[in-house]
């Protein structure tokens, strides 16, 4: 064994000493500081305490069991769709239920299986890689659980009852406008989505935050595990990627519910914007998926290789470019739409070479296959079956974006077999290893010889079975999306073949699920660290305790066999040990070489994101039962119930500096300069900021490129709304200029500007012209009302602050909210201005 | 070289239907499949490569440099490989794009059915239902439109498919090397109707087809 190098870290330690020196904590006894921090972390007992829970280690799995239950229904749903396929004339269901089901298999996979799974798997795992004790938000995480669950149950009742949404995944108009569709199938499929990814965008500011912010002190960006950068460029597209769907979807909803004309062509609308706006979420969200799980992989094939992953540098440059070209190829879902052949060019090279850095990874991960020394425990079973079936995925993706194959292949059966290779094994192979890997931390037990390597060898053949020659019955014409071939039975034996492969793919599934419940109900314990692993994730005692490390890791600590380091700081030596003062502490690091910047005290167990989530969905059923004007009413209770929230967050208790390390006073955060919330905040003006230029790409696209009627001129002169202009433009400008000022005086002046400003946005409103006539006057509706939103809660905010004046929370060293307060006045202040000058160049270029 | 023959026979036997991209009957289509064939082999040797290389890792301990495998594999490697197909894709799609003079035919489509249009020789369309006359041997344009939702105007053994968008107009040029009998169908989910959304295109000998035109205007609806 001697030759075998122990996995060990990417960079010397003491390069990273030298940035941060933190001297060791003085050794405890190991037990009592364990007892005072579960009680001090501990979720509430019994079932309240499921209710209440904000933990990231309790939600983290949570998602996740929540997703694979997701992912059972799911596969259920594709059974009834293979054993429909099996003969020509179809089995039972009948074209609508068919619709229903493929459409709701698609979605079910896509929004209630992958993205929570992912999410749960971000949320439990990265702050134990990253040496923290939880998220940055994790009243968010519990808020986004509710939501997600809502929401795919509002979606599966809708199954239930013979109304789930029919038009496919991707719901393209005007199929799914009110005309062809009536019912409420569409806003199902409109509002649940919706509803779920609020769960998605607050996923994606919570993941952002903690990587950037809570990292081990001394971990470095360019030393963070792989998986974290991975994690950040996920949660950069979701936060990039997620909007233009939100933004499709709302517009589609009101043009469904109030007939307002955004995709409609006789009213200068145009379907192709909603294929636009799908896909510019669309794309990016299949790298969404696949991130994370090639996340895992470059954690995994090292310690299961005995070895350190080849090439840190050259990955970390793939995520990016990943990243950044994903947003360009969304054209390649359009091929067929008639776009101009030199725009087909350009999206086909750009397809095309988004395969590079995917195959620097995959070489990145075979080259240390070499380096080390590979071990064929359970993992790498699945980890062998992605690199088979994620291969041959990736490169019938290049054959689609090949614009001439694409023009036969698309839309056929080669298209599922290809997604479904990329999806299964891209991301379901490797959630597959990672499971087993993690099951240990996850649950404390050993797994049961045998029944894995069953399951994996069932699910391969199952799998390749099924898909393989989905291939060809594409090429030989099949379409997706059809129940029945009465004319075609040259296509009988090839759907055959894959119906009965996917019982064979089903039952591996099933002996897969079998083997975790096996493990985690009759499993040996297992013994800490069992891997070998490098990363702080396994420095911990099996199953990870709630507050996960007792004192937090430093630059000492990194890069060390897991094992080595489980006992120093179990003992208290690391930062911030035990919970002495009460409070569940964690430590905010600066975000380009995490070094310690202050400690911030995280909210405890709450009902309050249930309370909050059921709030919301109350609105969203109100909506789908077309009960506008109580849906309107619904959101007062949910805007009271923010403030609620925000409340929690004010500045209470001892604000003396904590000593985290001997000697070292770290101030906590409501004296901090930028606090999480703080870069929360601004994380979620990227998500809105990219919102609000989806709405502005409309409008670019339907006045440049759909060649509807034009509109009608406008009854409203230009001389009629110059003076709200001028109202609202004058007003914001003035608030801004309150905020600078710090003082009780300037928050309630902002309060009156701002409310000022609404009454220009609502002067503005009753001289719109009627929305439905034509599209131009829709989207001034819609951006009306966007600005009208943002000024209404930026008179909220100023409110807040003049409130948290009044309760004597704010002084010279604690700025309250006034931060965040006038982060939302500029956003809304450069949102509207921005508007103004569009309307107004609209008027003069027309 | 007889092996070779036997397998294409075999393969385009294997692969041949009314609807088979792999069983072309035009130029466009023809030239499709064999970027398809192509695309095939170098995707089944790289497959193979990946996997050998996989394999070999499990070999023991070597020394490994770490620029061969992200830099000459990953970078260079893919982008040669890439390179050459895309360069063949686009040399393929220059090929079959609507250029040159056609004769002009007319595909509307509706929940769930075709309307073709025939041009009458006199600047009149004449329509037919279900059915598209083209001529044999010569390029066609085909002037897709949509009446109500996306569908989608596909012959496979001719061309690749072009969407049937309301509100625009789209263009495909397709060919038929011999006259006969072609199945199309629509090819962009629609509703219920979708499954039958099917429709036929019979080509005829150039020197035949007027008067195949000629005959459908006595038993086409009026309009
Ligand atoms: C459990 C094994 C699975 C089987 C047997 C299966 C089978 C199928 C079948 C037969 C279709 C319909 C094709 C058609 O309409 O002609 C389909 C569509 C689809 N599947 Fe799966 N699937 C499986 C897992 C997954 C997974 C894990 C995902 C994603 C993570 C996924 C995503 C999709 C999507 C997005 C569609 C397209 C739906 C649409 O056309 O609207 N599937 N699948
Ligand atoms: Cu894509």
């Amino acid at each position: 064994m001697t030759d075998i190098p122990s996995p060990g870290q990417t960079a010397p330690a003491d390069t990273r000493a030298a940035t941060v020196h933190i001297p060791a904590s003085p050794a405890q006894r190991a037990l009592p500081l364990h007892r005072l921090l579960s009680q001090v972390w501990a979720n509430d007992d019994g079932l309240w305490g499921q209710i209440t829970a904000v933990s990231h280690t309790t939600l983290g799995l949570r998602f996740m069991a929540t997703a694979f239950v997701f992912f059972a229904i799911g596969g259920i749903l594709s059974m009834l769709i293979r054993a429909q396929l099996a003969t020509p004339d179809g089995a039972f269901l009948d074209t609508e239920l068919y619709n229903q089901i493929f459409t709701m298999h698609g979605s079910i996979m896509m929004f209630l299986f992958a993205i929570p799974m992912l999410e749960g798997l971000g949320i439990w795992l990265l702050p134990k890689m990253l040496g923290t004790r939880d998220m940055a938000f994790p009243r968010l995480t519990a808020l986004g659980y509710w939501c997600y669950l809502f929401g795919g149950l509002i979606m599966l009742t809708a199954l239930l009852f013979g109304v789930a949404p029919h038009d496919g995944w991707f719901m393209y108009t005007p199929l799914s406008s009110a005309e062809f569709s009536p019912g409420i199938n569409a806003d199902v499929w409109l509002l649940g989505v919706t509803f779920v990814e609020i769960s998605a965008v607050a996923a994606a500011v919570e993941i952002t935050v903690t990587i950037l912010r809570q990292r081990a002190p001394g971990m470095r960006l360019m030393e963070m595990p792989l998986f974290a950068w991975y994690m950040l460029g996920t949660s950069a597209m979701m936060l990039v990627g997620f909007p233009p769907l939100i933004a499709g979807s709302v517009l589609l909803e009101i043009e469904r519910a109030f007939d307002w004309p955004f995709f409609d062509p006789a009213r200068g609308g145009d379907p192709l914007l909603w294929q636009h706006l799908f896909w510019l979420f669309g794309h990016p969200e299949v790298y969404i998926i696949f991130l994370p799980a090639a996340g895992v992989m470059s954690m995994m094939i090292p310690v299961l290789c005995r070895t350190t992953i080849l090439g840190y540098g050259a990955i970390v440059a793939a995520i990016l470019a990943l990243v950044f070209l994903s947003f360009g190829l969304w054209v390649h879902h359009m091929f067929t739409v008639g776009i101009p052949h030199m725009a087909l060019a350009f999206f086909s090279a750009a397809s095309v070479l988004v395969a590079v850095p995917t195959a620097v990874q995959v070489f990145a991960w075979i080259g240390t296959m070499w380096k080390g020394h590979p071990q064929l425990h359970l993992p790498m079973y699945h980890i062998l079956g992605f690199f088979l079936t994620f291969v041959m995925g990736g490169l019938t993706g290049v054959m689609l974006a090949i614009v001439p194959f694409n023009w036969q292949a698309h839309d056929t059966a080669f298209v599922t077999a290809h997604l479904h290779y990329v999806l299964i094994g891209g991301f379901v192979f490797p959630m597959m290893a990672a499971a087993t890997y993690w099951m240990p931390l996850m649950t404390g037990k050993r797994r049961i010889k045998g029944l894995g390597e069953a399951a994996f060898w069932v699910i391969l053949i199952g799998f390749h079975g099924t898909f393989f020659i989905m291939h060809l019955t594409g090429l030989m014409g099949m379409p997706r999306r059809i129940d029945v071939y009465p004319d075609n039975p040259e296509w009988i034996w090839l759907n055959l073949t894959s119906s009965i492969f996917s019982f064979v793919l089903t039952i591996g599934f099933a002996l897969y699920a079998l083997d975790l419940i096996l493990q985690a109900t009759l499993g040996k314990r297992e013994s800490r660290d069992p891997w070998g692993a490098p990363t702080l994730d396994w420095a911990m005692p099996i199953p990870s305790p709630n507050y996960n490390f007792a004192s937090l890791p430093t630059a000492r600590h990194l890069g060390r066999d897991a094992g080595d380091i489980i006992v120093p700081l179990a003992r208290g030596e690391g930062m911030l040990p035990g919970a002495p003062r009460g409070r569940r502490e964690i430590l905010v690091t600066s975000v380009g070489d995490a070094t310690p910047d202050h400690v911030a005290m995280l909210p405890g167990n709450t009902a309050l994101p249930l309370v909050l989530s059921s709030a919301i969905c109350v609105f969203v059923l109100l909506m789908l039962a077309s009960l506008y004007a109580l849906a309107g009413l619904a959101l007062l209770p949910v805007a009271a119930l923010i403030w609620v929230w925000v409340r929690g967050m004010a500045p209470q208790g001892a604000m003396t500096p904590v000593e985290a390390a001997p000697g070292l006073h770290l101030p906590i955060h409501h004296r901090a300069t930028t606090t999480l919330g703080q870069s929360g905040l601004m994380a979620f003006l990227v998500a809105n900021g990219t919102l609000f230029s989806s709405l502005l790409f409309g409008l670019a696209f339907l006045s440049v490129v759909t060649p509807g009627p034009a509109a009608p001129p406008s009854a409203v002169s230009a001389a009629q709304v110059l003076p709200a202009f001028a109202l609202l433009a004058a007003a914001l400008v003035l608030a801004l200029g309150a905020m600078g000022w710090r003082r009780a005086g300037a928050a309630w002046a902002g309060t009156a500007l701002n409310l000022a400003a609404l009454g220009a946005v609502l002067w503005l409103a009753v001289q719109l012209e009627n929305p439905t006539a034509h599209t131009r006057d829709a989207l001034r509706a819609v951006l009306t009302g966007y600005i009208g939103l943002h000024v209404l809660v930026a008179a909220g905010m100023s409110a807040f602050v003049a409130d948290q004046y009044r309760r004597g929370e704010i002084s010279p060293e604690v700025p309250g909210a006034w931060p965040s307060c006038n982060l939302w006045q500029r956003y809304t202040t450069a949102v509207t201005l921005i508007t103004l000058a569009v309307v107004i160049a609209q008027g003069v270029i027309t | 070289m007889r092996s070779v023959l036997f397998l294409a026979v075999v393969l385009t036997a294997g692969c041949a239907g009314p609807l088979s991209t792999l069983d072309p009957a035009g130029p466009v289509a023809g030239q499709i499949a064999w970027l398809w064939w192509a695309m095939l082999a170098g995707a089944g040797v790289l497959t193979l490569l990946v996997l050998v290389l996989v394999a070999m890792g499990f070999g023991g301990l070597r020394p490994v440099a770490a620029r061969v495998w992200t830099h000459r594999l990953g970078l260079w490697f893919s982008l040669g490989v890439l390179s050459v197909t895309l360069g063949a894709g686009l040399w393929v799609g220059e090929r079959i794009l609507p250029r040159g003079d056609a004769v002009e035919v007319t595909a509307h489509s509706f929940q769930w059915g075709w309307r073709f249009g025939h041009p009458d020789g006199m600047g009149g369309w004449i329509a037919a239902e279900g059915v598209l006359h083209i001529p044999a041997g010569e390029p066609v344009d085909v002037v897709v439109t949509s009446a109500d939702v996306i569908h989608a105007f596909w012959v496979p053994r001719l061309a690749g498919k072009i969407d049937a968008i309301p509100g625009r107009e789209n263009r495909l040029r397709l060919q038929a090397d011999a006259p006969g009998i072609y199945a199309g169908r629509s090819a962009e989910f629609s509703g219920v109707g979708y499954a039958g959304m099917t429709f036929t295109v019979i080509a005829h000998a150039p020197d035949d087809w007027p008067a195949a035109i000629a005959a459908l205007r006595d038993e086409a609806p009026d309009d």
